[in-house]
């Protein structure tokens, strides 16, 4: 201890600490604080780079993500539009099959109409020739059977025993 | 009987190595089991290593 | 021919290790025993040396008056170097050159006044430069104050003027681009790391910007001027308590200046302890704001003082032992220091300028609860 008193060299002290001083401030001045001040300006110059990057990114994300959107709307719709014309489609059929069912329907019945009045017109005339028929057999076959009486009695006879048997 | 100052000197020395040892050996334990934060514990141990370091340096001139 | 050499070869590598080894300890036992035999006569002679070689290693760790590069000639007085000027505060200001001392021989005379040289230092003296000595062997000559530019003013000039030049050109060449040229691609990664590593963390992003310009300049300043020492040019300016005392006080004087309120209170009135205890703790705590700096003068002092004590020392271990042993194992040791100080030179910067900001940052922490 004594030793570093004795060797205290007060003018190296007052040196030093002047130039010390002196290099301190001009440094101060004209190096650290442009150097430094550069130094921030570009990390931060980084920094807003990296943040617009990333910005940029985030839009891209978003915009990917609407067109996606878009597409798989497009997609629902197309789909839907599809649908519906198919079912329209459908409906058109059904009701044009209804429509010619009926139609059918109606004409079938008419002709029916049709065919029943006629073949009542037919059968009236058949039974009215079919009656005059008869009536003209019947009369040539009692003016034939008449002619003979025993031939009468006989029938008469014949007539009695059905009667029995009914 | 006095004790001359080198004895004095020599156990500074041995005081200082033993502190200045063990700090570096629980430094070494430290960085093995967390190497990540190797960094702030090298620091912590310059800083507590200088300190020891300070003391032993003023206790030698002293004597 | 080709043959021979293989076999040769082969039985060698054949030897087993330890018959290698027992040839090698044979053999430099041998040279040992013929050296100690030659050196035995003039042990005399190496006393002489040994006192020589610590005279050497004592004066290098003085400041000098005078620029000697290297002695010729010790008993005619030559040496190669330039004088330095003197200038004294002894009731006016006195300029001379060192010359005048003719490296310590002679007496100087400057306007009636005697001035002689005794271990580096000037003392005032008479025309026969008599030195007084009391019971203890101290020199009651007065010493005048001595503002005299000495080898080490020289170097802490030398050092400036560099510093300047190199951050000043580094600071200009950001005006015409955003990265840094030339030595500055190597400067600013220390730069930033004295700010990310060592300011941030420890004085806190709000508060660092002020103390960023001490912090690198006394950095650099101790690095550069650590790295000199270690040069063949023979200066070693952080060995002076007086240069390692001017920036202690300076980082004492800085702490102090812009210490808050918080930091204050911490010393005088220790919060969160019983009133009996803030008592006790008050002047220990005042005495360790002196102890800090005071520690980091000793710390820087001892370092560089303890490495070219050891450095110088082992290289005299060649001039002492002067066989082929000894030579180049204080050659091969005092290189492995010499690497080893390169280490020692940087971390001290480190240390000093770490512990700058630590202390700093006690200064300005803000209030929080415990």
């Amino acid at each position: 201890m004594e030793k570093l008193i004795e060797q205290f060299s007060f003018g190296l002290f007052f040196w030093q600490l002047l130039l010390f001083i002196a290099v301190l401030l001009l440094l101060r001045k004209f190096a650290w604080k442009p150097i430094l001040d550069a130094v921030e300006d570009r990390e931060s110059g980084i920094k807003d780079a990296l943040a617009a990057a990333e910005n940029a990114k985030k839009e891209m994300q978003n915009v990917t993500a609407d067109s996606e959107r878009l597409l798989q709307e497009a997609r629902v719709e197309r789909e839907s539009m599809i649908k519906e014309a198919r079912e329209m489609k459908e409906k058109i059929v059904t009701d044009a099959k209804e429509l010619a069912q009926a139609e059918a329907d109606k004409m079938i019945k008419q002709a029916q109409v049709a065919i029943e009045s006629e073949k009542k017109a037919a059968v009236a005339d058949i039974k009215n020739e079919v009656a005059t028929l008869s009536l003209e057999i019947a009369e040539k076959v009692i003016k034939g059977q008449f002619s003979d009486k025993a031939k009468q009695m006989k029938l008469v006879e014949e007539m009695i025993g059905d009667i029995k048997l009914n | 009987m006095e004790i001359p100052t080198i004895v004095g000197a020599g156990l500074i020395v041995i005081g200082a190595g033993l502190g200045i040892g063990k700090i570096g050996g629980s430094a070494m334990d430290a960085i093995a089991r967390q190497p990540e934060a190797s960094g702030k514990i090298q620091t912590a141990m310059l800083i507590a290593a200088a300190l020891i370091e300070g003391i032993g340096f003023a206790a030698l001139f002293a004597s | 021919m080709h043959g021979f050499f293989e076999t040769d070869i082969l039985s060698d590598m054949q030897k087993p290790f330890y018959v290698k080894v027992l040839l090698v300890v044979t053999l430099l036992l041998g040279i040992n025993a013929f050296a100690q035999e030659k050196d035995h006569s003039s042990s005399e002679e190496k006393g002489s040396l040994k006192t020589e070689i610590k005279e050497f290693i004592d004066h290098h760790l003085l400041d000098s008056h005078d620029f000697t590069l290297f002695t010729i000639d010790e008993e005619k007085n030559e040496h190669v170097g330039f004088p330095l000027p003197v200038i004294l505060w002894d009731n006016g200001l006195k300029v001379f050159s060192s010359s005048k001392f003719h490296h310590g021989e002679s007496v100087a005379e400057v306007d009636g006044n005697y001035y002689a040289l005794y271990h580096g230092k000037i003392v005032k003296t008479d025309a026969e430069g008599t030195i007084n000595y009391d019971e203890d062997h101290h020199v009651t000559n007065v010493k005048p104050l001595d503002f005299s530019i000495t080898k080490n003013v020289v170097f802490i000039f030398l050092v400036s003027a560099l510093m300047l030049f190199l951050f000043g050109r580094m600071a200009k060449s950001y005006k015409t681009s955003s990265m840094p040229k030339g030595i500055g691609r190597l400067l600013e990664p220390i730069i930033l790391y004295i700010r990310d590593d060592i300011a941030i963390p420890n004085i806190g992003e709000k508060h660092y910007k002020k103390y960023m310009s001490y912090l690198l300049t006394v950095f650099f300043f101790i690095w550069i001027i650590n790295l000199l020492g270690l040069t063949p040019l023979g200066v070693n300016v952080t060995n002076n308590i007086a240069v390692t005392f001017a920036l202690a006080i300076l980082t004492y004087l800085i702490t102090t200046f812009t210490a808050n309120k918080n930091y204050w209170k911490h010393i005088f009135w220790m919060p969160d302890v019983p009133v009996f205890m803030k008592i006790v703790l008050a002047p220990i705590e005042l005495l360790g704001t002196f102890i800090k700096p005071f520690s980091l003068m000793i710390r820087l002092y001892a370092n560089i003082t303890a490495g070219h004590v050891v450095l110088m020392s082992i290289l005299g271990m060649m001039f002492i032992f002067k066989n082929w042993i000894g030579s180049p194992l204080s050659f091969g040791l005092a290189f492995a220091l010499s690497l080893l100080e390169l280490l020692v030179a940087a971390l001290q910067a480190y240390i000093f300028t770490m512990l700058s900001a630590l202390y700093f940052g006690s200064a300005v922490e803000e209030h929080h609860d415990h």
